[in-house]
């Protein structure tokens, strides 16, 4: 049985984000997304403090940063930045790249997720859109160990060359795992 | 293993790359059948200014290529955070551009605030701005009068250190620390302006532009100094904005993208000021935006200061905002709330916030994901001069090496933020 006072509820969230700007940016943003790259192309939409959030497959990240660069309409020219991030408990999705796109013509955001397995981390490269990708690749690969084909000089960056683990992902503990001076039950040192 | 697997695996693409590239990608012989020379630009050349290395390939005295080195400086900070509760993240973004550590602070405080969803009073709001300003002219002072250095001319940098010791003065009333600031708190400032702070800040407010004025009579139209910059390192908007650049180096360029107008932050709407923008990107529009940009700031910190309003300096956010000393000794709660921000065992709700301020350089983004512990659960840094260093490589070629550190010195490259 549908609860009125619910409905009244959504109706009125409904409402509220029709009036709201930001939200109405990203609905637009999403229709476009969906007209150029298709409906099944995204999941798990969300707008986490008013920046449009998708997840999207590895496979689809280049065309889809490419075709949001080439779209006249919303004009997202500008890469603002990417890193990896490292879930270990997500099964055959433990790495993941985040990608910040703005458009600065009409000032909106969007942030584009994709995730893949920690044994095949290829994911491909974006330098070919954006210069700037370059580094923030060679970043992403020293930490995470991201690997991006068609990356022209993809090397440690920031890191020693000689280095032979990447030191973000989540196995690797901040302090040294055999000191026991530390170890304090209550405040988690 | 897996890891080894795939590090394999990307041994095998990066020898592949290095191939196609000729061996191109590390010049480290002299190759004295085409007479180059290669030349080594740090890391610890005085005219770098900061940590970094860059391998250039010399013809006579034009340069080839240039291959950067960076990561000497690097502290893993992204990695710490992940160890850290909230307020103990402040300090590390103090060593990321420490030339404008307070605004490296404040911008941490908002992606928190934000994330936590806590609303700053209207004072507080007006202070952070304030010492946001003053520490962008500090930032612009510094990076202007080294790039006189750099060209020859010692005097202005003089002048205007001088008045870069005032603002860190004006600091210290505020704060208690100089360089690496750690200036306010998540939710707010840690204590009000005292008398003498305003007090400073009126009289470096009165004395400064007389100062500035001087300064620019020495650069401006100095045919000396514009020889040295006109044209050098010239970049087009549409190169810079590939590039990733932000701040007064892509509005040298031409494009006036400023995050303060963009997405206001901390009342930035209040106030009238314009953004100056260049028209070539080359080193005399970045001399002049950088410039004209002190002005603004000027203005903004005189409207503030005029404008201030009364009212607490810090939000009702018992739960991360520190309780004043008096009352921990006094109030039981007030000891509580002390001891569980102090130890960290706070928790954070679940979430993930970008939060970008307009820095010394350009926007300076905090990707923060906050899986509901106490420490962020991945916190990314969006440093500006990481992200516009690349092109420095491509902007050298051609030039010489005078012209080389003419640009680098423009551009205003601080290592710490590099590096991070």
């Amino acid at each position: 049985m549908a609860d009125p006072t619910k409905e009244e509820s959504t109706a009125a969230q409904e409402t509220a984000a029709a009036q709201d700007p930001t939200a109405q940016q990203n609905a637009q943003v999403l229709t476009l997304l969906h007209s150029l790259f298709g409906e099944a192309t995204f999941t798990d939409v969300h707008e986490p403090y008013g920046l449009l959030t998708v997840t999207t497959k590895r496979e689809h990240i280049h065309n889809i940063v490419a075709g949001l660069q080439q779209d006249e309409t919303l004009k997202f020219h500008f890469l603002t930045t990417m890193c990896g991030i490292n879930y270990p408990e997500n099964l055959n999705q433990e790495l993941g790249m985040i990608y910040h796109l703005h458009s600065l013509v009409h000032n909106i955001r969007l942030r584009i997720k994709i995730f893949f397995p920690v044994a095949d981390p290829v994911v491909p490269t974006l330098s070919d859109i954006y210069a700037t990708a370059n580094w923030m690749e060679r970043e992403a690969y020293d930490f995470y160990g991201v690997i991006f084909t068609g990356h022209p000089n993809l090397r440690r960056i920031l890191n020693v060359e000689d280095m032979d683990y990447f030191p973000m992902r989540r196995q690797y503990p901040l302090e040294d795992g055999t000191r026991e001076d530390k170890t304090d039950l209550f405040f988690g040192r | 293993m897996a890891v080894n697997d795939a590090l394999a695996g990307t041994h095998k693409i990066v020898e592949e790359a290095q191939e196609q590239q000729g061996g191109q990608l590390v010049p480290t012989l002299n190759d004295f059948s085409q007479e180059l020379t290669t030349l080594n630009l740090g890391p610890t050349h005085p005219a770098t200014h900061g940590i970094f290395q860059n391998i250039l390939q010399m013809d006579g005295e034009r340069i080839i290529s240039g291959v950067p080195t960076i990561g000497y400086i690097h502290r893993a900070f992204e990695k710490i955070a992940e160890r850290r509760p909230f307020y103990q993240i402040t300090p590390l973004t103090d060593r990321m551009n420490y030339c404008s550590s307070p605004i490296n602070n404040m911008g941490w405080h908002l992606t928190v605030e934000k994330l936590l969803g806590i609303t700053v009073p209207k004072r507080a709001q007006y202070m952070r701005v304030i010492m946001m300003e003053l520490a962008r002219i500090a930032d612009h002072l510094i990076c202007n009068s080294i790039l006189g250095v750099d060209t020859g001319a010692f005097t202005g940098f003089l002048y205007v250190f001088q008045e870069r010791e005032k603002i860190y003065e004006i600091y210290e009333e505020v704060c208690g620390s100089r360089l690496t600031t750690n200036m306010g708190r998540v939710g707010g400032m840690e204590r009000d302006f005292s008398p003498v702070a305003i007090e400073k800040l009126r009289t470096w407010l009165k004395e400064f532009p007389a100062v500035m004025k001087e300064f620019e009579t020495m650069f401006n139209r100095n045919r000396i100094f514009m020889d040295r910059v006109v044209n050098v390192g010239p970049i087009t908007a549409e190169k810079a904005l590939n590039y990733g650049f932000t701040g007064p180096n892509l509005r040298a360029a031409g494009v006036d993208y400023d995050v303060r107008v963009m997405n206001p932050y901390s009342s930035y709407e209040d106030f009238e000021f314009d953004i100056p923008v260049g028209t070539n990107g080359d080193t005399y529009d970045r001399f002049l935006v950088r410039n004209e940009e002190i002005w603004q700031s000027l203005r903004i910190i005189n409207q503030a200061l005029d404008r201030l309003p009364d009212g607490p300096f810090h939000a009702d956010a018992p739960h991360y905002y520190l309780p004043a000393k008096e009352a921990v000794y006094k109030n039981m709660e007030a000891l509580i709330y002390h001891f569980k921000i102090i130890m960290g065992e706070i928790d954070a709700p679940v979430g993930e916030v970008y939060q970008s301020v307009e820095g010394g350089n350009g926007e300076l983004g905090f990707y923060l994901v906050s899986d509901g512990g106490r420490t962020p659960y991945r916190l990314h840094f969006r440093r500006p001069c990481f992200i516009y260093y690349q092109a420095y490589s491509e902007m050298v070629v051609g030039t010489s090496l005078s012209d080389a550190i003419v640009i680098l010195s423009s551009m205003n490259v601080i290592a710490g933020e590099l590096d991070a």
